[in-house]
Parts: C-alpha cells; sequence; structure tokens
C-alpha cells in the first residue's frame, strides 16, 4: 500500500467516526436513543477500536493460513486457547513442581516451541491425507482440529479460568487529547502493528512468502516447480501457532486464560469476511470496524433494545456487508469461468 | 446368499424407481419399522426409552433437516441450534395461546415459521457460498439465540427463561411434559418421524432434490441447465430448517420437556452437523446412523472411563468427549468422507456375494 | 464424402456488434453473426480468440457492454442464463460439468426439470401424479440413452466414468432439454481418433435425427471441416471470417492467422 492510500484510509475512517457520531447524535436528538454524548462517544469509539486490534490479531493467524493453503482454518481460536494454556500451564507447572519462577519469555520461547509441534502434528495427521480435497472437506476437519484441540488443551492443563501476568499494566489509563484509553490495549495495538508489518514484509520479500502464496494458488502446480509443499504448510501452520500465542497472550492477559477465548476468537470469522480472506490489510481493517462497531451499537443502540447485542453484532454487520460486497473489503474479486 | 439381487428383473420403470427397489431392502425396513413400534415399547425400560431412543429420534430428524441443506444442497450451515430454538419456542408459543390446537399442528406450524426465518437467513447464500456462508449462519445462529435469550415475552415472562411444555394428547395419549409416559413419547416420535423421513426421502428423489443436488455439485452448470439458483437453494433453506424446526419444537416439548433458549447454542450445531458428518453427507439413513452414534458415543465413553477409573473427573471426561468428537471427525473425513452410510453400503455389497465369494 | 451443400434460410439466432471486455481486457470486438435453423454452425479460432466467451454471451453467462442477442426474433435484455436454458438454449462445457455425486440417469434427469410440473407436496407425497411424471420422463431419458449407447452406465455416478463417456453424458442432458439451439464447446477435446469419430456421429446424427441447431466450438479441423455447414473464425475477439468450409479454408487472412499455423 502506498503512503497516499493509507493517509486516504486515514481521513475516511476519521470522516466515518464523525458521521456515525453525528448519526448517533441526531437519534438522540428525535429521542430514539436516550443519551449520547460526544466525550464518551469518543471514548467507547476508541476502546472498540482498541478491541478490534485484538480481533485482527486472532484473524491475521485465519488469513495466514488461507493465503498458504486455500484451508479456512475454523480451529484458529482454539489454537488461540491451547497456546495461552500452555504458556500459563507451563508457568505453573515450573512454579510448583520446580520451585521455579519461569520468567515469561522463557515461558514464550517453550510454547512457540509446542506450537511449532502442534503445527507437525497438524500437518502430518490432517492435512497431509487430505491433500487436494475439496476446500470444504478441509474446512469440516478443522472443526475436528477445533473440538480437538480444545478438548485436549484444557485436558491437559485444565478447564479452571488461570491468570496470566506479564508483568503488564492492566489497570492503568491515559488520556491523549482528552480521550481515555487503557494502556495495556494501547501495548497490545503496538504489537499487533509490529506483528503485521513484520509478516506483511515476510509474506511480500521473502523466498518462503513467495513459496506461499505460489502454494495457496494451485497445490499441484506448486509441487510440480519444486516446492515443497509439507514444509511450507508446517511453517504457515507454526507462524499460524505463534500468531497465535500473542494473540492468546494478549486476550488471557486482560481477560484470564479460559475456555471462552476460543468463543471470542469466533468473531475473528465476521473480521475476514469484512477484510477479505487473503488481506492482511483486511483483517486489520476489518478488525478495527468490527471492534468500533460492535462498541458503539451496544452503548448506544443496544440499549434501547435490551443490551449484549455484541453477541451478534459482528456477525449481522459482516453479513449485510456480504450482501454487498462478497469478495470483501480487500479481497480479489472473483471472475467466473465455464 | 440372502441379500442377492440378482434374478429380481424390473420390467416397468415404476419398478426400477420405487423407494426400495431391491426386495430385502423392503422387507428390511418393514421389519424394523414393526419391531420399533411393536417390540421396542415392551422390551426396553424407561432409561433406555428416555435418554437413548428419544433423543436419537430427535437429532435424526434435526439432522435430516440438515443433511438436506448440506448433503444435498451442499449449502453449509452452522445455526441449526438457532433453528432449532426457533422451532421449540415457536412450538411454546402456539401451544400456550392456542391451548386448543391440536399438538401435530403445533409442530407444523412452527416447523413453518422456522422455514421462514430459515429463508430470511438463506437469503445471502445467493451472493456467497462455501464458508463465506458459513460465517453468515452464524450470524443466525448468534442473533436467534440472542432474541429468545432476551425478550421475556417468548417464554411467557417466566423470571428463569425457561420454558416448560404443557401437557398435551394425540389420541388420548399424553405426549408432551413430565406427564407423559415414556412410552407413548417414543411411540409418537417413532410414527412422526418415520413420516418426516419418507417425506425427505420422496423429495430427495424428485424433481426438487436434483435441483438441490445440481446446485451441490456444480452451481454454473445447474443455472444453465434451467434451474434458478435462488428457489433451489432457498427451497432447501425452507424444508431444512422445517425438519429442524421440528426437531426443535420435539426437543423442548417430548425429550426434555423444559428448555431454555441456551440449550441451542452453537454447541448443538456443531452436534448435528458432526452427526450430519459422521452419518453421511447427503443420505437419509445415513442421519440416522450418525444421530445413533453421536448420541451413544458419550454414554459409552462415560461409562468406559468410569469403569477404567471412577474417580475421573467429569471435566475430563467432557474434555476426552470433545478430542473424541474431533479425531472421529478428521478420522472420517480422511477414511470415509461418504460417512457411515457409505460404510453400511459397502456392508451391503459384501453381503451380495457373501458366503461365496468370487 | 461429397455432398451438395445444405442450404438454410431462417435466421435462429443473430447476434449484432457484440463487444465484451473484462476490466480493460477485450474478450470480444464488434462480432456479428446468425445461426439459421436446422443448420451446424463451427465457431473456430486460436486459442484465447474468444469462442468460449462468445458460447457465454449467448447464453447469459456473460452480459456483453455493447451489442445485442436476437433469438427466435426476439432481441433480448441481459439475462441469467436459466432463462436463456428456458427459451431453449442447451449446452455443454469445455471441461466437463457434469454433476458428480449423481448417477448418469439423474444426470440426464435434470435436463427434464423445466419440463417438469408437479408441486412441492405432490413431490413430498411422490405416489400419485408425480410418480406418473417421473416415469414419463424417465422414458424419455432412456430414449436418450439409447441413441447416445450408454445404457450400461445408466446406474454410475458419473464421477467414476472415462472423460469421454462424460462427454457423451453431458450431451445426453443436454438433449434432455429438448433445446432448439445447443451449443457444444470443444465437444471433442482430449479424444482419442475412434472417440471423436463416435461423437462425431453423434453430433451430426442429433442434428438430423431431431432436427436440433448446432453450434460447436472445436480445435480439430477435420472434424471442423467435416460436420458444420457454416463457419465463423475468430482471432483475437475480432471476426475474421464467415462461410462454408471451402470459404473458409481459402481464406487467405485465415489461413494466415491459424490454419497455416496448426495445420
Amino acid at each position: 500500500m502506498k503512503p497516499l492510500h493509507i493517509l486516504t484510509w486515514l481521513v475516511g475512517a476519521l470522516v466515518t467516526i464523525f458521521a456515525i457520531g453525528g448519526l448517533h447524535w441526531g437519534l438522540a436528538q428525535i429521542g430514539w436513543i436516550s443519551f449520547f454524548d460526544w466525550s464518551f462517544y469518543f471514548e467507547v469509539s476508541a476502546a472498540g477500536l482498541l478491541q478490534g486490534v485484538m480481533y485482527s490479531l486472532v484473524a491475521l493467524g485465519f488469513v495466514l493460513i488461507f493465503k498458504a493453503s486455500g484451508i479456512f482454518n475454523f480451529a484458529q481460536g482454539s489454537l488461540v486457547l491451547f497456546a495461552a494454556l500452555t504458556m500459563v500451564g507451563l508457568m505453573e507447572l515450573f512454579e510448583r513442581d520446580f520451585g521455579i519462577r519461569l520468567h515469561w519469555v522463557l515461558a514464550f520461547i517453550l510454547t512457540v516451541g509446542v506450537m511449532v509441534l502442534v503445527a507437525i502434528a497438524i500437518e502430518r495427521l490432517v492435512l497431509r491425507p487430505l491433500v487436494n480435497q475439496p476446500p470444504i472437506i478441509l474446512f469440516m476437519a478443522t472443526i475436528g482440529i477445533f473440538y480437538f484441540v480444545d478438548g485436549f488443551g484444557q485436558a491437559l492443563w485444565g478447564s479452571d479460568v488461570k491468570v496470566l501476568d506479564i508483568g503488564m499494566p492492566i489497570a492503568s489509563a491515559v488520556s491523549p487529547l482528552g480521550v481515555r484509553m487503557n494502556v495495556y490495549d494501547l501495548i497490545a495495538a503496538g504489537v499487533g502493528a509490529a506483528l503485521v508489518a513484520g509478516l506483511g514484509v515476510f509474506f511480500q520479500y521473502t523466498r518462503i512468502g513467495r513459496a506461499l502464496r505460489a502454494v495457496a494458488d494451485d497445490h499441484q502446480a506448486a509441487l510440480s516447480v519444486g516446492i515443497p509443499l509439507k514444509t511450507i504448510w508446517t511453517i504457515v501452520w507454526s507462524v499460524a501457532g505463534v500468531v497465535a500465542l500473542v494473540a492468546g497472550i494478549m486476550w488471557g492477559g486482560k481477560a484470564g486464560v479460559q475456555f471462552s477465548l476460543a468463543l471470542i476468537a469466533l468473531k475473528a470469522l465476521p473480521v475476514l469476511i469484512l477484510g477479505g480472506f487473503t488481506s492482511i490489510p483486511g483483517a486489520i481493517v476489518g478488525g478495527l470496524i468490527i471492534g468500533y462497531g460492535e462498541q458503539v451499537a451496544e452503548n448506544f443502540i443496544g440499549l434501547e433494545i435490551g443490551g449484549a447485542i455484541q453477541d451478534w453484532f459482528a456477525y449481522v454487520l459482516a453479513l449485510v456487508f456480504l450482501l454487498f460486497r462478497p469478495q470483501g473489503l480487500f479481497g480479489e474479486r472473483i471472475i467466473e469461468r465455464v | 446368499m440372502l441379500y442377492r439381487e440378482t434374478g429380481q428383473f424390473k420390467t416397468t420403470y415404476r419398478a426400477d424407481q420405487a423407494i426400495f427397489p431391491i426386495l430385502q431392502d423392503k422387507i428390511g425396513v418393514l421389519a424394523i419399522l414393526a419391531f420399533a413400534v411393536f417390540v421396542v415399547p415392551f422390551a426396553a425400560d424407561n432409561y433406555l426409552l428416555e435418554t437413548i431412543l428419544v433423543p436419537v429420534l430427535v437429532f435424526s430428524l434435526a439432522a435430516i433437516g440438515l443433511n438436506i441443506l448440506t448433503g444435498y444442497c451442499g449449502q453449509l450451515s452452522l445455526g441449526t441450534g438457532g433453528f432449532m430454538a426457533c422451532g421449540a419456542f415457536f412450538s411454546y408459543k402456539l401451544a400456550t395461546a392456542f391451548p386448543d390446537l391440536n399438538l401435530i399442528l403445533v409442530f407444523l406450524l412452527a416447523g413453518l415459521g422456522t422455514s421462514v426465518v430459515g429463508v430470511l437467513f438463506g437469503l445471502p447464500s445467493l451472493r456467497i457460498k462455501g464458508f463465506y456462508l458459513a460465517v453468515a449462519t452464524l450470524a443466525a445462529q448468534f442473533f436467534l439465540i440472542w432474541v429468545f435469550n432476551k425478550f421475556g415475552w417468548w417464554t411467557n415472562d417466566s423470571p428463569s427463561g425457561v420454558i416448560s411444555a404443557p401437557p398435551r394428547e394425540v389420541l388420548g395419549f399424553v405426549v408432551t411434559s413430565s406427564e407423559a409416559h415414556p412410552i407413548s413419547k417414543y411411540l409418537f416420535l417413532v410414527v412422526l418421524v418415520a413420516v418426516l423421513a419418507l417425506v425427505a426421502k420422496n423429495l430427495v428423489r424428485s424433481r426438487i432434490g436434483r435441483s438441490w443436488m445440481a446446485i451441490r455439485d456444480m452451481d454454473i452448470a445447474a443455472e444453465i441447465i434451467g434451474i434458478r439458483p435462488l428457489v433451489a437453494k432457498l427451497s432447501a433453506f425452507a424444508v431444512s430448517s422445517f425438519y429442524i424446526g421440528i426437531a426443535g419444537g420435539l426437543w423442548a416439548f417430548i425429550y426434555t420437556g423444559s428448555v431454555e433458549a441456551l440449550a441451542f447454542q452453537i454447541d448443538r450445531s456443531f452436534q448435528v452437523l458432526f452427526m450430519v458428518i459422521l452419518g453421511g453427507l447427503g443420505s437419509i439413513l445415513g442421519s440416522f446412523l450418525g444421530a445413533i452414534f453421536i448420541v451413544l458415543l458419550p454414554i459409552a465413553l462415560n461409562v468406559t472411563m468410569l469403569a477404567i477409573d471412577p474417580t475421573f473427573s467429569v471435566a475430563l471426561v467432557s474434555d476426552m468427549e470433545f478430542m473424541l468428537f474431533g479425531a472421529l471427525i478428521i478420522f472420517f473425513l480422511i477414511v470415509e468422507p461418504h460417512g457411515l452410510a457409505r460404510l453400511w453400503q459397502i456392508g451391503k455389497e459384501k453381503l451380495r456375494l457373501w458366503p461365496f465369494p468370487y | 464424402m461429397v455432398t451438395a451443400p445444405r442450404v438454410f434460410n431462417e435466421v435462429l439466432l443473430e447476434v449484432r456488434r457484440i463487444s465484451l471486455s473484462f476490466g480493460g481486457v477485450k474478450a470480444l470486438t464488434d462480432i456479428s453473426f446468425d445461426i439459421r435453423k436446422g443448420e451446424i454452425r463451427a465457431i473456430i479460432g486460436p486459442n484465447g480468440a474468444g469462442k468460449t466467451s462468445m458460447l457465454n454471451v449467448i447464453n447469459g453467462f456473460y452480459h456483453p457492454q455493447e451489442g445485442e442477442v436476437i433469438f427466435k426474433g426476439e432481441t433480448r435484455r441481459a439475462m441469467r442464463p436459466h432463462k436463456a436454458a428456458k427459451q431453449g438454449i442447451a449446452r455443454t462445457f469445455q471441461n466437463v460439468a457434469l454433476f458428480k455425486g449423481m448417477s448418469t440417469l439423474d444426470n440426464i434427469m435434470t435436463g427434464r426439470l423445466l419440463k417438469m410440473r408437479s408441486n412441492v407436496l405432490l413431490q413430498a407425497l411422490y405416489w400419485g401424479p408425480n410418480e406418473r411424471e417421473e416415469i414419463e420422463h424417465r422414458a424419455f431419458c432412456e430414449e436418450i440413452i439409447d441413441f447416445l449407447e450408454i445404457q450400461a452406465i445408466r446406474k454410475t455416478p458419473v464421477g467414476k466414468l472415462p472423460y469421454g463417456l462424460q462427454k457423451r453424458v453431458e450431451l445426453a442432458r443436454a438433449l434432455a432439454m429438448e433445446p432448439e439451439l445447443l451449443l457444444l464447446d470443444e465437444p471433442m477435446a482430449g479424444m482419442n481418433v475412434e472417440e471423436k469419430e463416435d461423437m462425431s456421429r453423434f453430433i451430426l446424427d442429433v442434428n438430423d435425427h431431431f432436427g436440433t441447431t448446432i453450434a460447436l466450438i472445436e480445435h480439430d479441423m477435420g472434424v471442423v471441416m467435416d460436420l458444420s455447414d457454416r463457419v465463423v473464425v475468430l482471432d483475437y475477439g475480432r471476426k475474421l471470417a464467415d462461410g462454408t468450409p471451402d470459404e473458409v479454408r481459402s481464406n487467405q487472412e485465415v489461413v494466415d492467422a491459424y490454419l497455416g499455423v496448426a495445420h
């Protein structure tokens, strides 16, 4: 993306945020919603956008795997849960059995190792036997992985809520420009941005990145020019595992590591629909839109109709969006041939 | 030897297109039905009836519904739980608002209502395909549960959000609520499910079924021979939701007797999807096999694990269940993507030659 | 075999000044020709000439930016393929587009969908009117099965059939629609000589027996010259020539662009 492009998007986003704020203000004026206040609105928007970064992090894992293997990986959410559980579990294990307080960096590295093992296992046991099956079969297989990894993680590490402490401030807040923001969320946003930038470079400019894209396009053609399919898949699932770990740490550090993580991660699906399955910037923008949209909807409209609309708002937003642009914001247009 | 079609010549297309063209199949199905109606109710105890046979029948119906949509028409749906909830709450509102309405009518109307909802959420299938659609159906799942959970109107303002089925009679026997005798519940279900399964079988071997399969196998070619994708897909959504809605009503009224919206969360959707995958995509028989399998498996697992070591925690057993389901799905997709129904068919082919292999 | 060229006068379908582009890519530029009732019309041209795009325009799968399609004297508005099917246009595909999960018979029966009338309730009951209708159409399909000599594979799932037979089943499905205009996209691609001879015979028989008008795309020049009454030549989305096989064969431009290179 060119700088000018990004600038256009930024301006567009700001205008949209103001426009939607204005819409709510109008609704409040005619009495459809009972309460509106600009500074509260901005606070909600900021919180929503930061929350959106978290969604983007999870969505990123999906995009990676989809780009590299054409597989819609439903299990990404369970990988997030599993990674976070493993990390906390390892830290607890060392503390209890050996009396060592494992530094979180060490635990992180160990968990990365575990995630690589998981990736290898998935490639060996699931992907390789299913090579060249229709995408929908692979999708259903990842639902199987979703169930298995969920059960496995909890059987291994227990299903109670765990606290993940990596020494980050959870409660403190800052107020640049008068808008209150959570420091933890800001850090998460920073980490997310760094990760995205890194992956973008990796995909566009490295040899492996090019091989990944080739594999995504056509398994057999990639094999025929000598790209080692197995290695590529293992690499990409490992990378997705690491992305899941980062997402798991960010989510888990905030809300505790528990089963609901796997379900929160389902929210990454509407994010993908908005952004397009194959686009990393799409995952980011989609995440921001969903995070922002559901927070604003919940806090203004939602209060009027009973609350908890964030359970479904993201999905319905994605659904409506799909009707107008089936390929997503950044997805490639699908030309059908016969 | 016993299962042999040699010598069964058909001289009319009518005979060739019969629902069970092979004599042994016809006899077999009739025998199973007779057994289910005349023997099982008297031989089985209440535990077997209430915790195994009743849920198997209810789930079979839901699985037939999902199979029509996913197995026959190729539209993947993760919203089954939401549609079952529709059926359950529609039935409840109908039954309590019109106490004199015949129970069968209640279920049929609830099914029709669910059809309408299904068609609404199926509209996006026109523009989107495959897993995009799967995500779209998640919208139905979460939105519908929210609606039933949030608005007291659906539960007649029950403070706990739980609805309890009122006792209703069919042919003079109470079949719903806790007053009903397990045998009457079971017999009612057997007859209803058998009739609906027959209807489903008829549909899939008629014009409408062929248009679903055509859309599933190659939608562009289907359109070029004159199938309107809109009609084919939405009719699949309608029929599928009709079955799933009735299954939801039966779940609330006959299986559990009282239920809350949260009983139909996304796990339920997956459960039915697993039945369809394991049983066999695109097979009515497979829907039954899948339902039996998925209902029995946790029970079997529980019994075995507790037999090995009675100190196993409930949580561990449930985790193992998750793992086992996941592993089985993957196993079946790899080894036999057509599921148990295909295994059954292979078994029959073997039986054709048995005991004299060439 | 030397026979006098057949003469056809009644125009069944006419395309007028068709232009089609995808983004910046021009697939078809200003193409006009007609297909007359009862004839076998070939569309030829090198790869990427726009032949398949032309068929896609005719049966409503692509909508051209300019020009019009006139079928049976009526100018068509942009329409979906299922409408074209209803008007009597059937087609086969370059890469076989059969319903892989269904048997040969069921595939052919899908061709009868537009002719079937029972409503959903009758279908749910099956017995009675619906069954009578099923049997009636089954009998029709069986005639086509006999005609194309595929009795033995009636109940085989088409996914399991060899390529040549799949092509034949696809033709059978198109015939079951009783089309007025049959579009064949490379009906003989990837076949050996024997299979090509069979397929040629079937195409001639269909034209002869049912009186179906046929438009076909084919690369094998021998086949094209033998089968077709008139040929239209496309190259890079433009029309190079139009006429009887002999006229086309002697057209210098065509020879330069195509025949000279290929043969």
